[in-house]
């Protein structure tokens, strides 16, 4: 025994989105924060790219507002799906990479050091 | 011998009649004629040579020999095998040799397995098309102008053709199963933490698994069999001794429940109606063979692709920074290291990867955290309740793979909202953390559709079951694609 | 909580300084890899892929770097909580392979502890005050970037990933402190503490403490906080307490003007004795911390905990206590003799050798002078070297019975420490027993005499100071080998006919 009827369907987002889910407050993103975000990431943004991309954000997170409206204030989050105990390790030192594997990958090499470009002040990288 | 099942193989090898060597080669000449199919993004004929030579010798040594000895396998391109490329089919990780070895390919090697190359993905593991591949697209090879799904569209498709008769794929939220139903072959996606992710490069930690794909839910527990099992290198390995899976096949599915969650199958239902045809009338069949079938509900369901892109994008932000080309991969010229970070990462990535990362950093950023990531990881709380909740009354839990067949290349890469919808019915399965199977259960517009059932945790067995079950009694599992060579 | 004084360190203001400090956790092996934990090797020698960050790795968590973290957090009266969290702390930096640190964040390993901490400063009256401890926790450690363009260039950096992933353990105090003379007790005193615990050898110099200091300044009596900067990679203890200085001097002058402090990472200039603004802190960085999905929680037992307790080692303030209490040590010589646990081990058996706590201030003086001279002159601990216990306690015994001068012993002091051995035998091979042959000493005693008449005459007026005089010329005339105590009654009566 089935549930329900093949028949006239809604499909993707407005299903998707869940019974009384509206676009209500659309999130909006300004532009500086799309810069912002994108410098944490060590991305660098063409223009039409970022607008692009803030478009495509919001969007997305016009869709996960829907999620505001759950009430959760006495659910405890899950970070690890499975419950496990603690897994630790012996503390023994055991075989490395040897340093020429260690550094075979490098795009840059000084010897056994890995080179980078100078890091113009303490923070900046 | 293409399309040969894994134990079809095994038994032609046992008997003589052909040698692992003489499989390795003509597995590679029908990687070589399918090129067009974008399946492989690199063969390593010599390595399969190698390993197929030491296969037969244990043969001849007359020593025991495990169901995969001297079976050309595929293997992702997230997956790492030391001394090979490992490229996640992006451009940042051009000319990285893995200088370790990752587990789930040890095991292969140690069950004796011959590997043939690394299948084509969508970058990162992020995509249901293949589409997002820095080396191109995989076609369906049921329709050359179609997706075989994705992200592991390589191996699903390599898998569909009889290049291999089986391989591993990586499912986040359902990249296994997805292509697996859009190529018309069998995908699971284990329990999380039943096999070790040492070796798997990283997606989205809380979801990523590595799992089989085959065209028999046989092949699958073989292949699951050699892969699983717990890791000291994998601390959300699970301690949980591994199944003879495949003693778990008898066919017999009489009093099986099988709950079907009202989300998936009522009326406004995302799936389209010719889909969702074909799997009533798979769990019609099921029914016939004495399973029961009874209504549930998965009442957060519906949230959880919104729940699903938040953890997994945060996840994949902090996953990714260390492509940075400092220590390997490729590194974009620069003057200073502030430049070489945006300029390595920004020609490195393709726009998909770029996308979640601005949309994981934004995620996790001060002032945004508890209204998004914490919420998400309380609403997966509530989904995991549903499924223990489900599954108090049910054994199994079905519902379409996929809410559409293979679409047309190019027609959703536009809008990534709508891309992310194909994942409409598997994400909940790696947000809960309990294992999924898709098989095939025939054709709708003539294209593989597919059939999921998802199970509780460490209850890959009776997923197995009802999967073999159905394929003692139905032959979409055994349809060839008319692109196959 | 303090219930420190207010040191008057300065006129106008009162000085608020806080100490963060990251010590090397004593392993064999990394906090995550099984890498090995070494020093000095060359560039990326130690390294794990683990470690390296490649794709596909993962953390696996060193049992002995938690068992010594919570012996740590116990030692310093922390609340350990039996369940903690580690979270990804991610930023970008050539020495950071994953483009993240797994640390601890919201939910770290131990919280709400405090050290009694012994003010420096002359006088009878005993300082001490309380620095309450904010939070304990694990972390990895980075590797090293070294941008010296001797070594790396003048166009690049090289990176060394050696120290990436050694376990760290961060102690960061309440804002407590209130002088650079605290602080700098503070740091020895939570030193001490560590290597007591074994939880780490905590040797600046090799890179396994390292000190990041906040200071602020505000007027006495106020409970608001001024605005802090942060000093940065000061190397010693010396410098920390430089450092502050320094930068205490900067701030009065700005707000003595008039004017006000910004938040800022400062820079010591050791060279010049001054502070220099690094980097403004205009916005706090963002780490975007989240639970580490790599990693399940730590979860402790309250048994696990008990027994990590059970387990310390008496604790330097109780061991001097004790010292004083049981030994009958003055405060001074307690406090030296628990310098390191290993001297007090030495010490105490040492005592029991020499036949228990009614030889304690015997053998305390002796080490407190001989040995520990020695010790400093060699730049050797008292466990690297071969002086045992029981030698040192023969050789008092030695001494006490008459067998050998105090004179001829002390230098034996230096040979045990060097080539080890038995103390009465190294004194009858070198012929260095006690001269008593009155006869001897006689002579030796009216040659000190005849050679020195004005100070005899001295003596035989009543003075003692000639008579030690003397008695030290006899003393080398004999090679230090006179019996003391009847060189003295020799002379007093060839002097004063007693």
């Amino acid at each position: 025994m089935l549930p329900g009827n093949p028949g006239k369907q809604d499909r993707g987002l407005v299903w998707a989105l869940g019974a009384g889910a509206t676009f209500g407050t659309m999130a909006r993103i300004e532009r500086g924060e799309v810069e912002r975000i994108a410098d944490l990431a060590r991305l660098e943004l063409a223009p039409d790219e970022a607008e692009r991309m803030t478009a495509e954000l919001e969007a997305i997170l016009a869709y996960v507002e829907s999620l505001r409206a759950i009430e959760t204030d006495s659910v405890e989050p899950t970070y690890h799906a499975i419950p496990l105990a603690t897994p630790l390790r012996d503390d023994r030192a055991a075989a490395v990479l040897s340093a020429e594997r260690v550094v075979a990958n490098a795009p840059e090499r000084d010897g056994f050091a890995f080179v980078v470009p100078k890091v113009l002040d303490e923070d900046e990288a | 011998m293409p399309f040969e099942s894994v134990v079809e193989l095994r038994a032609a090898l046992d008997a003589g009649r052909t040698c692992a060597l003489e499989l390795a080669e003509a597995a590679l000449a029908r990687a070589e004629a399918a090129r067009g199919l974008g399946a492989f993004l690199r063969l390593r004929p010599e390595g399969a040579r190698a390993e197929a030579a030491e296969s037969d010798a244990r043969r001849a040594r007359g020593e025991r020999l495990s169901p995969l000895d001297g079976v050309p396998l595929a293997i992702k391109d997230n997956l790492i095998q030391e001394g090979e490329p490992c490229g996640c089919a992006s451009r940042i990780l051009e000319g990285f040799v893995a200088p370790y070895q990752g587990t789930p390919v040890a095991r292969l090697l140690a069950a004796g397995a011959v590997i043939l190359g690394r299948t084509n993905m969508d970058e990162f593991a992020m995509g249901s098309s293949t589409e997002n591949s820095a080396r191109g697209p995989t076609r369906n090879p049921w329709d050359a102008e179609r997706v075989p799904g994705g992200s592991s569209g390589g191996s699903a498709a390599a898998v569909a053709v009889g290049i291999v008769p089986g391989a591993l794929g990586s499912d986040t939220g359902g990249s296994i199963r997805q292509p697996a139903s859009l190529s018309g072959v069998v995908g699971l996606k284990p329990t999380y933490g039943r096999v070790s992710r040492y070796g798997l490069v990283a997606f989205a930690s809380s979801l990523d698994q590595v799992g089989p794909l085959a065209r028999s839910a046989l092949d699958c527990a073989l292949l699951l069999e050699a892969i699983a099992g717990h890791d000291p290198a994998d601390s959300t390995s699970l301690p949980d001794p591994v199944p003879r899976y495949r003693d778990a096949l008898s066919g017999d599915v009489r009093g099986l429940r099988i709950g079907l969650p009202r989300e998936f199958f009522e009326e406004r239902s995302a799936a389209d109606p010719a889909v969702l045809a074909c799997v009533r009338e798979a769990l019609g069949e099921l029914e016939r063979a004495g399973a029961e079938l009874r209504a549930v509900g998965l009442p957060h369901a519906q949230h959880a692709i919104a729940t699903y892109y938040l953890i997994a994008t945060a996840e994949a932000s902090s996953n990714l920074a260390r492509y940075d080309g400092v220590r390997f991969g490729r590194r974009a010229a620069a003057a200073s290291l502030g430049e070489m970070y945006r300029r390595t990462r920004s020609q490195g990535f393709g726009p998909e990867v770029k996308r979640r990362i601005l949309l994981g950093t934004y995620v996790l950023s001060a002032g945004y955290y508890d209204a998004y990531y914490r919420k998400a990881m309380k609403i997966r709380t509530l989904l995991r309740r549903d499924f223990e909740a489900a599954f108090a009354d049910c054994d199994v839990l079905a519902s379409p793979t996929s809410p559409e067949v293979a679409f047309r290349i190019g027609e959703k890469s536009k809008d990534p909202l709508r891309m992310y919808l194909s994942d409409i019915y598997t994400v909940s399965a790696n947000l809960a953390g309990v294992p999924a199977i898709s098989l095939p259960c025939g054709f709708a517009h003539a294209l593989p559709v597919g059939l999921q059932l998802l199970g509780r945790p460490l209850d890959e067995a009776t997923l197995l079951r009802a999967a073999d079950a159905y394929q003692r009694r139905t032959d979409w599992h055994l349809r060839r694609p008319g692109a196959a060579p | 909580m303090s219930a420190a004084p207010i040191r008057d360190v300065h006129p106008r203001y009162e000085v608020v300084i806080g100490l963060e400090v990251h010590v090397h956790l004593c392993t064999e092996s990394k906090l995550f890899s099984p890498a090995p934990v070494r020093y000095g090797d060359a560039p990326n020698h130690d390294v794990h892929p683990v470690d390296l960050g490649l794709p596909g790795v993962l953390p696996v968590l060193n049992r002995r770097a938690v068992e010594l973290a919570v012996r740590a957090a116990l030692a310093t009266h922390c609340t350990v909580h039996p369940r903690s969290v580690f979270a990804r702390k991610n930023y970008f930096y050539p020495d950071l392979p994953k483009g993240y640190q797994i640390s601890q964040y919201e939910e770290p390993l131990a919280t709400g502890g405090w050290l009694d901490v012994e003010l420096p400063g002359g006088g009878a009256e005993a300082r001490s005050a309380r620095v309450g401890l904010t939070r304990i926790h694990i972390e990895e450690d980075a590797g090293k970037s070294i941008h010296d363009a001797a070594i790396a260039g003048r166009e690049g950096s090289h990176v060394d990933l050696n120290r990436a992933g050694v376990p760290l353990l961060e102690i960061v105090s309440e804002p407590d402190l209130r002088s650079p003379e605290e602080a700098g007790a503070y740091l020895r005193a939570l030193r001490q503490v560590l290597r007591y615990t074994g939880a780490s050898d905590a040797d600046m110099e090799k890179g396994q403490l390292r000190c990041d200091a906040n200071v602020s300044l505000r007027p006495p009596g106020s409970t608001r906080l001024g605005t802090r900067t942060e000093l940065k990679n000061l190397n010693s203890f010396r410098f920390v307490e430089e450092a502050l200085r320094a930068e205490i001097a900067r701030q009065s002058a700005i707000l003595d003007a008039g004017g006000s402090v910004q938040q800022a990472t400062m820079h010591y200039d050791a060279a010049r004795g001054t502070t220099r603004v690094m980097r403004l802190k205009e916005n706090a960085d963002d780490y975007r911390y989240f639970p580490d999905p790599d990693l399940i929680p730590l979860e402790l037992g309250a048994d696990a905990i008990e027994a990590v307790r059970r387990a310390l080692p008496e604790l330097p303030e109780r061991r001097r206590a004790r010292f004083e209490r049981e030994l009958g040590l003055s405060a001074y010589d307690a406090r030296i003799l628990t310098e390191s646990r290993a001297l007090a081990d030495f010490f105490e058996a040492a005592v029991a050798r020499a036949g228990g706590a009614a030889h304690a201030k015997r053998v305390a003086n002796w080490i407190a002078r001989d040995v520990l001279q020695a010790l400093g002159e060699r730049g050797v601990e008292i466990d690297a070297t071969r002086l045992e216990p029981a030698a040192l306690a023969a050789l008092i015994r030695l001494v006490d019975a008459g067998t050998a001068t105090a004179a001829s012993a002390r230098p034996l002091v230096a040979e045990l420490i060097e080539r080890g051995g038995d103390p009465a035998e190294l004194i009858r091979e070198r012929g260095l027993e006690t001269v008593s042959d009155a006869a001897v000493l006689e002579r030796a005693a009216d040659a000190a005499i005849a050679a020195h008449p004005e100070v005899a005459a001295q003596v035989r007026g009543g003075e003692e100071k000639g008579l030690n005089f003397l008695m030290g010329q006899v003393m080398k005339q004999t090679k230090g080998k006179a019996n003391p105590r009847q060189v003295r009654e020799i002379l007093a009566r060839r002097l004063r006919g007693a």
